[in-house]
């Protein structure tokens, strides 16, 4: 649905956007966060870490949207969100 | 990618301050859903609002039985099979702890089995959180108690020829106040599970279904952790009315979750309570009885007064 006129008085409502950060050498590669983003904002990256893993990489960091169940699944403490502070 | 890495010098993960830093990483294996449990566990702390210095963590042996050791609150890794005799007598020493007992289900049910059943029937008030991986994880991958009938282990090549227990079922039935089963894909109702248990008065249960990609689905053809977990997704169905004692688990069927059991009952020290003001309301009676039939018994002797000189009287005739 289009809305031609903006609605007077009332500001864009805020979606609220999350900063994913991922601690390279603390992962297993379990790939827990990649299957279980409901947005598929990870991927599984090309680079080995310090294990010899690889770890998940932001792809589309745009669609995130700070649900932080990557941060409650990942096994290995590995990866967090911020809430991601409005520019 | 580079900005990613720089942001990260500046921001450390919100769990640090509850995980002992210098340990880790942690001995787990990749796939492994400890890990999991244990942010559910420290989420489910936050939600539940206990302070950090009155809450005191117990494990017992195993690759569970490290979550004690990995974790920045007042903790003990204690023998195998005792941590619930640890955390009964941690709980009546200092009843202000929140006593929480972290530990595997060959811990508690196969060496620790008849502990976790007295506390149970007792209702200590400790939350026990139960992972089951079905197997001995850390020992090479022999057969448990919660085995599935027909699944392979190292002890079991042929195949299990043994019952698995019913954990919930069993924690039921000993008389648990609170009973809940979830695997560690139930990453949020799990934490809200153990926040319940944690501002909950009495013995909760909490059994946490953890695959285990390593010993138990290399030996069933189980894939990684990754597969076991989508597994338990498919199999898992959600229904808090469920009888926990009809609702085993076993190779193919459906894993029930949800809290089954949540009354309230009086607790154990709540009990002792009772029983010790009953005995003395008893005795303060008793005094006055004694002292009644003294004053009816020596009416007719008025000579004696205390009933210490009526003894001496006694033994002197």
């Amino acid at each position: 649905m289009r809305f031609w006129e903006k609605p007077f008085g009332k500001e864009k409502p805020k979606t609220i956007c999350g900063e994913i950060h991922i601690i390279n050498d603390r992962c297993k590669g379990c790939s827990f966060c990649i299957e279980y983003c409901p947005r598929n904002v990870l991927e599984v990256s090309k680079d080995f870490n310090k294990k010899g893993y690889h770890p998940p990489i932001v792809v589309k960091p745009d669609m995130c949207t700070f649900c932080g169940l990557c941060e409650m699944i990942c096994p290995d403490f590995a990866i967090f969100v911020i809430e991601k502070e409005d520019e | 990618m580079a900005n990613n890495t720089a942001q990260l010098q500046e921001k450390s993960h919100p769990m640090e301050d509850l995980l002992r830093m210098d340990r880790m990483p942690h001995i787990w294996c990749s796939g492994c859903g400890l890990g999991s449990a244990v942010t559910a566990f420290v989420e489910g702390l936050k939600k539940a609002g206990v302070s950090y210095d009155k809450t005191a963590i117990v494990s017992g042996i195993g690759c569970t039985g490290r979550v004690a050791g990995y974790l920045r609150l007042d903790s003990y890794h204690t023998t195998h099979g005792r941590a619930i005799p640890f955390a009964t007598g941690l709980k009546l020493a200092n009843r202000d702890l929140t006593v929480v007992v972290f530990s595997g289900d060959g811990d508690l049910f196969a060496i620790g089995g008849n502990h976790l059943i007295h506390a149970a029937r007792r209702n200590v008030d400790i939350n026990v959180i139960c992972v089951n991986n079905f197997i001995y994880g850390m020992t090479g991958g022999q057969n448990a108690p919660t085995t599935p009938l027909g699944a392979y282990s190292s002890t079991a090549p042929f195949g299990n020829y043994e019952m698995p227990f019913n954990l919930v079922g069993l924690a039921a039935a000993s008389g648990a106040s609170y009973v809940a089963r979830w695997t560690t894909m139930h990453a949020r109702r799990l934490t809200d599970s153990i926040a319940t248990a944690a501002n909950k008065k009495g013995f909760c249960f909490i059994e946490i279904v953890s695959p285990c990609p390593t010993v138990f689905a290399r030996k069933n053809k189980g894939g990684t952790g990754l597969d076991m977990l989508k597994e338990f997704q498919t199999r898992a169905i959600i229904d808090h009315d469920a009888d926990p004692t009809t609702i085993p688990l076993n190779m193919d069927n459906e894993i029930v979750c949800g809290e089954f059991v949540n009354d309230d009952r009086p607790t154990f020290w709540e009990n002792v309570q009772a029983g010790i003001k009953a005995r003395l309301e008893k005795f303060a009676n008793w005094e006055e009885m004694q002292s009644n039939s003294r004053k009816i018994s020596h009416k007719k002797d008025r000579k004696y007064t205390s009933s210490r000189d009526s003894s001496i009287m006694r033994r002197n005739t």
